[in-house]
C-alpha cells in the first residue's frame, strides 16, 4: 500500500456490521448483499489496482427507489458510501473502505427511451457507455463520449468521472452530452434534473453532479444527447523529426479552420512500444507521430485530408499515410487503442493524466523527460493533441516498493508541472484517492472551501466517497446526525 | 441609489464584504441590458462591471480566450473574428426586448444568464463552451474553477453552476471560453408552408441526419407570409455544395427548398437570435419556453389556443420563443399548464416589473431541487448580497 493515508476506521461501525448488513437485505433481497470476504474481494480495488481495500459489504440494488432506501438506511447508520460503476477508475475514485459500504448499479441496466425524434436516450445508470451506442447504432446514432474503458465503463462511473474520450476535441465530454439525471442524495432524497429537453432551469444542477466523483450523490438514470453518425470517417498518420514540428502542425492546423473529430499524439518511446506490439506499420525513425481523423462524405474526406496532409508537409512532416481502406483506418488505430496494453507488457507503469495549454506542449515534454531521468524511471507520452490531456506513461516496477514510492513522487511532479504550465491536475480520469494531496496545487484555500461548502451542504457527515477529491487537511468536521434526526 | 464601478477585482471584493456588512444587497450589472430580465432586484445599490474589462488571454492555436466580465461581447468577437474564429453557440442579441444598442452586452451577462442563439443545438449552449471562471462570493472572496483548457475534471464543476444563475452565486470577474474556427461559408436551406408538425417533424429529420445541420427554425405563416421552415449547413464552400444538395434530397418529402447562402443566410439566421420574427411590440410580453423538440407544436397549439399568442420555433423545435399581451399575469399560467403534459419549462424573458414580482419569472421547481437551490445559495452568499430575489424569493 502506498504513502496516501486513509481515514482512521470506526470502529463503531465495524461492530455493528451484522445489523447493517441485515438492513441493507431487507431493502435489495439478501442475495443482493455481499458480506462474504471472498466475494468482497472482488471490490477491493478498481482499475488503480496499487490500492485496495475489502469494503464492509456491498449492497446491488435494482432501482432507484432500493438505492435511495438503501442510503437512506446508510446515512441513519452513519456509514460511509462507496458509488460503483464497473469499476474501471484510473484514479482510485471507486477504491472502498474498511468501514465502508459499496453501492453498486451494475443492476440497473436497461435501456428505457429510445428517441430518435428528439436525439435522446434514456437509461439506467448501470448501461455500459458502449452499449449505449450499442443501442442507437442501427438507428444511425451514436454516443459521443468514448472513454478508452468504453466496453466496460458504465454511465454511472461516466457522469461520476465527466469521462471524455478521443472524440471530444469535436463533440465534447460528458458534460455536454447529458440531458437529464435522476440522482439520490445521501439522505435517500430523489431529485429529477433535466430532461430530454434542452437547457434545463434554475441552477445549472446537472453540470454540478456530472464530474464531482460521488461526492453529491449517486446517479441511477440519466438522459444523454445521441447524435447522427457521419458518413464516413478516416484517419491519417503523420511523422515528424520532433515534437516542436508536431505541436506546430496541430495548431496550424486548427488554425487554418479544421476541426478534425480525434487528433492524437505519441512520442518516440509510445511509438515503438504500440508497434512491437501491434505491428500498425508505425514509423520507427520519427520522434513523434500524429494520428489525425477526419469526418464526412467520401469527397469530403479525401479534401479534409489533403489540406491536412500539405499542413503537415509544410511543417516538416517526414512520414505521411493515409489511411485508403478500412482494414489501413483500423491498422493505424489498433496501435493506439493498444498502447496501454502493450504497456502493460513491458513494464508496470502509472498513467497520469495531465492537461497543458497545448502550446506548451514541446517544453513540457522535454520537462517531463527530465522529472522521469530524476528519478531513474522511463517515460512514454500519449497525448489527445487537440484538447492538451497529456497521458505521459510512468514505468516501474511494482514488486518494488521503492520505485512505487519513486513513480508516485515523479507522478506528482509531472501533475504539478502541468498546473505551473497552466493546465490541470487531471483531464479525465478524475481526482479520486490518487491526486488527492494535489488539489492545493491547482487551487487555494478559498476555492477548495467554496465547494467542500457544496460537499457538506448535500452530505453533511462527509459519508459519501469519504477520502476523494478533497485533502484530508482542511476538511470540515462531519456532522453527526442523531438517529432521531436521520429518521 | 448608489452605483459601484469597481476596475479590479480587488476593488469587487471589497464593494461585496462592505454591502455585506452592511446588510444591503447588491444589484449586479455588466452592460445593464438585462437587468429587466428575472425578477425585480430589491437593492439600494448597483454593482456594475463596465469598468472590470478587457481579454485577459487570446491563443488562436488553442482555441482559448479569456476576459474580464465587463468586456462587451462585441469586442470579443471581433478580436475572434480578425483570427477566423468565433463563439461556439452564437450568443443572441436581447435590444429588440431590452432596448438600448445591439453591442450592450458584455461577456459576463452572457455567462450570467446562459443564452445561446440558434447554433446551440448544434455547438451546444453556452455553459458547454465556458471552461474557466473567476469570480466573487457573496462572503466578498474571490473564487476560480475550471481554467484555460478544454478538459479538467478537477474538483466540483462551478464553471457551470455559475453559468446561468444570473449573479446570485457570484459577482463573475473573469470568464474563460473555448472557441471555434469559423466555418469558410454557410447555407440555409428554406421551405415554405408547411404546418408546425410538418415543420419540427423536418427540422428533426435534418439534425438527425449526417450533414451536420447547425440551426433549425421554423416561422409559422404571418399576414403576408407563408410559413418558412429553415436548416442551416455551415463548412467549407465544396462541402456545402455536397451537403446542401444531400440534405435537399433526403427532405424531399416535404417539398422543394430554396437555398440561401453566404451572407443572405447569415442575415436570416441574424434575425432569428435576435427575436425579429416575433416582432414583439413594446407593450407584450416574451417568453422562452424550452421544451421536447417534437412535442413543441402541440405546447405551440395550447398556447396559442388560450393567449393567442404570435410564436417561432428555434433548436429544431425545443425553443418557442411567445409574445402574449402583458396583461394579467402575461399568459404565465396558461404557458405552464401548455407544458405540464410535455414537460420543459418556461422564462418570462420581458414582463412590466410589476407582472414580473407578481409570477414566477422563472419555472418554479420540485421542493426537493428547490431545496437544494435555497441551500446553494446558501454556500455562496449566505447573506443574500448578490442579486436577492432575482431568480426566486428569499435566493
Amino acid at each position: 500500500m502506498s504513502s496516501l493515508a486513509l481515514p482512521a476506521v470506526d470502529a463503531g461501525i465495524l461492530a455493528k456490521r451484522a445489523r447493517i448488513v441485515e438492513r441493507l437485505g431487507e431493502v435489495v433481497g439478501a442475495r443482493w448483499v455481499i458480506s462474504d470476504e471472498d466475494e468482497l474481494r472482488a471490490y477491493e480495488t478498481d482499475a488503480l489496482t496499487a490500492y485496495r481495500q475489502i469494503p464492509l459489504a456491498v449492497a446491488l440494488p435494482s432501482t432507484t427507489d432500493e438505492v435511495s432506501r438503501v442510503l437512506a438506511v446508510l446515512n441513519e447508520e452513519g456509514v460511509k458510501v462507496i458509488g460503483r460503476g464497473a469499476g474501471t477508475s484510473l484514479a482510485g475514485g471507486a477504491l472502498p473502505l474498511a468501514d465502508s459500504v459499496v453501492v453498486g448499479v451494475s443492476r440497473m441496466s436497461r435501456v428505457l427511451d429510445i428517441d430518435t425524434a428528439n436525439r435522446a436516450i434514456r437509461v439506467e445508470a448501470g448501461v455500459t457507455n458502449l452499449a449505449v451506442s450499442g443501442a442507437v447504432d442501427h438507428l444511425g446514432f451514436f454516443y459521443a463520449p468514448d472513454p478508452s474503458s468504453q466496453l466496460a465503463c458504465t454511465i454511472a462511473g461516466n457522469v461520476a468521472m465527466n469521462s471524455g474520450g478521443a472524440h471530444c476535441l469535436k463533440y465534447g465530454v460528458t458534460t455536454n452530452n447529458v440531458l437529464g439525471l435522476t440522482v439520490v442524495l445521501m439522505d435517500g432524497t430523489v431529485i429529477e434534473l433535466g430532461g430530454t429537453h434542452m437547457d434545463s432551469p434554475g441552477y445549472d444542477l446537472l453540470g454540478l453532479m456530472t464530474g464531482s466523483e460521488g461526492q453529491l450523490g449517486i446517479v441511477t438514470e440519466a438522459v444523454l444527447r445521441i447524435l447522427p453518425k457521419a458518413e464516413g470517417a478516416r484517419p491519417v498518420l503523420v511523422g515528424f523529426s520532433s515534437n516542436t514540428d508536431a505541436g506546430t502542425c496541430v495548431s496550424d492546423i486548427i488554425g487554418q479552420g479544421m476541426l478534425p473529430v480525434v487528433i492524437e499524439f505519441m512520442d518516440r518511446p509510445a511509438i515503438r512500444i504500440c508497434e512491437d506490439f501491434a505491428h500498425a506499420g508505425y514509423p520507427l525513425d520519427v520522434e513523434a507521430m500524429l494520428i489525425i481523423e477526419v469526418e464526412g462524405s467520401e469527397e469530403e474526406i479525401v479534401e479534409q485530408l489533403a489540406k491536412i496532409v500539405a499542413v503537415a508537409r509544410d511543417n516538416g512532416a517526414v512520414h505521411v499515410r493515409e489511411a485508403k481502406t478500412p482494414a489501413e483506418s483500423a491498422a493505424i488505430w489498433k496501435g493506439r487503442k493498444s498502447a496501454f496494453g502493450a504497456m502493460g507488457r513491458i513494464s508496470d507503469y502509472m498513467c497520469m493524466d495531465g492537461t497543458i495549454p497545448t502550446g506548451r506542449l514541446p517544453e513540457v515534454l522535454v520537462k517531463i523527460s527530465e522529472i522521469c531521468e530524476g528519478y531513474g524511471l522511463g517515460v512514454a507520452n500519449i497525448f489527445h493533441a487537440g484538447d492538451g490531456n497529456l497521458h505521459p506513461l510512468v514505468l516501474y516496477d511494482v514488486n518494488d516498493p521503492e520505485q512505487l514510492e519513486k513513480a508516485e513522487a515523479c507522478g506528482a511532479d509531472i501533475l504539478e508541472l502541468c498546473v505551473e504550465v497552466g493546465g490541470c491536475l487531471t483531464g479525465e480520469h478524475g481526482v479520486g484517492i490518487e491526486k488527492r494531496e494535489l488539489m492545493t496545487s491547482q487551487f487555494n484555500a478559498t476555492d477548495l472551501d467554496q465547494q467542500m461548502r457544496i460537499k457538506t451542504m448535500l452530505d453533511p457527515q462527509w459519508l459519501l466517497n469519504p477520502a476523494k477529491v478533497f485533502p484530508l487537511a482542511g476538511r470540515p468536521e462531519p456532522v453527526r446526525l442523531k438517529t432521531s434526526e436521520a429518521a | 441609489m448608489s452605483q459601484y464601478t469597481p476596475d479590479s477585482e480587488a476593488a469587487v471584493e471589497e464593494i461585496v464584504r462592505a454591502a455585506r456588512a452592511r446588510s444591503e444587497p447588491l444589484e449586479i450589472a455588466g452592460g445593464g441590458g438585462k437587468r429587466a430580465l428575472g425578477r425585480p432586484v430589491q437593492a439600494a445599490a448597483t454593482l456594475s462591471l463596465g469598468k472590470l474589462a478587457g481579454i485577459t488571454l487570446y491563443e488562436p492555436s488553442e482555441l482559448v480566450i479569456a476576459a474580464k466580465a465587463g468586456t462587451p461581447l462585441a469586442e470579443i468577437e471581433a478580436r475572434l473574428k480578425q483570427q477566423g474564429q468565433r463563439l461556439p453557440f452564437d450568443p443572441p442579441r436581447l435590444h429588440r426586448l431590452y432596448g438600448g444598442d445591439r453591442d450592450t452586452a458584455s461577456i459576463g451577462a452572457v455567462v450570467a444568464s446562459n443564452l445561446s442563439g440558434p447554433r446551440r443545438v448544434h455547438a451546444g449552449a453556452a455553459r458547454d463552451s465556458l471552461i474557466g471562471v473567476r469570480f466573487v462570493n457573496g462572503a466578498g472572496e474571490t473564487v476560480k474553477s475550471g481554467g484555460r483548457v478544454m478538459k479538467n475534471v478537477t474538483g466540483l464543476d462551478l464553471v457551470k453552476l455559475m453559468s446561468g444563475a444570473f449573479g446570485t452565486l457570484g459577482v463573475l470577474t473573469e470568464v474563460t471560453f473555448k472557441a471555434l474556427p469559423a466555418p469558410e461559408t454557410e447555407a440555409t436551406l428554406v421551405f415554405e408552408g408547411l404546418d408546425d408538425h410538418q415543420a419540427v417533424a423536418c427540422l428533426s429529420a435534418g439534425l438527425g441526419s449526417p450533414w451536420e445541420v447547425t440551426g433549425a427554425a421554423h416561422l409559422p405563416a404571418v399576414a403576408g407570409a407563408p410559413a418558412r421552415t429553415l436548416l442551416r449547413l455551415e463548412g467549407f464552400e465544396t462541402q456545402m455544395a455536397y451537403r446542401g444538395k444531400a440534405l435537399g434530397d433526403a427532405l424531399a418529402g416535404f417539398g422543394g427548398c430554396d437555398i440561401l447562402r453566404g451572407a443572405d443566410s447569415a442575415a436570416r439566421w441574424a434575425a432569428i437570435g435576435e427575436l425579429e420574427p416575433l416582432a414583439a411590440h413594446d407593450d407584450e410580453a416574451v417568453w422562452k419556453v424550452s421544451t421536447t423538440p417534437n412535442k413543441a407544436p402541440e405546447v405551440a397549439a395550447a398556447i396559442r389556443a388560450a393567449t393567442g399568442a404570435r410564436l417561432y420555433y428555434d433548436w429544431g423545435g425545443g425553443l418557442i420563443w411567445v409574445a402574449v399581451p402583458a396583461e394579467g399575469d402575461a399568459g404565465a399560467a396558461a404557458i405552464r399548464a401548455a407544458l405540464s403534459d410535455a414537460g420543459g419549462h418556461a422564462t418570462c424573458m420581458r414582463a412590466p416589473d410589476e407582472i414580473r414580482a407578481a409570477i414566477a419569472v422563472f419555472e418554479p421547481q420540485p421542493e426537493p431541487v428547490m431545496a437544494l437551490t435555497r441551500k446553494l445559495k446558501e454556500t455562496f452568499d449566505p447573506d443574500r448580497v448578490l442579486n436577492p430575489g432575482r431568480m426566486y424569493a428569499g435566493v
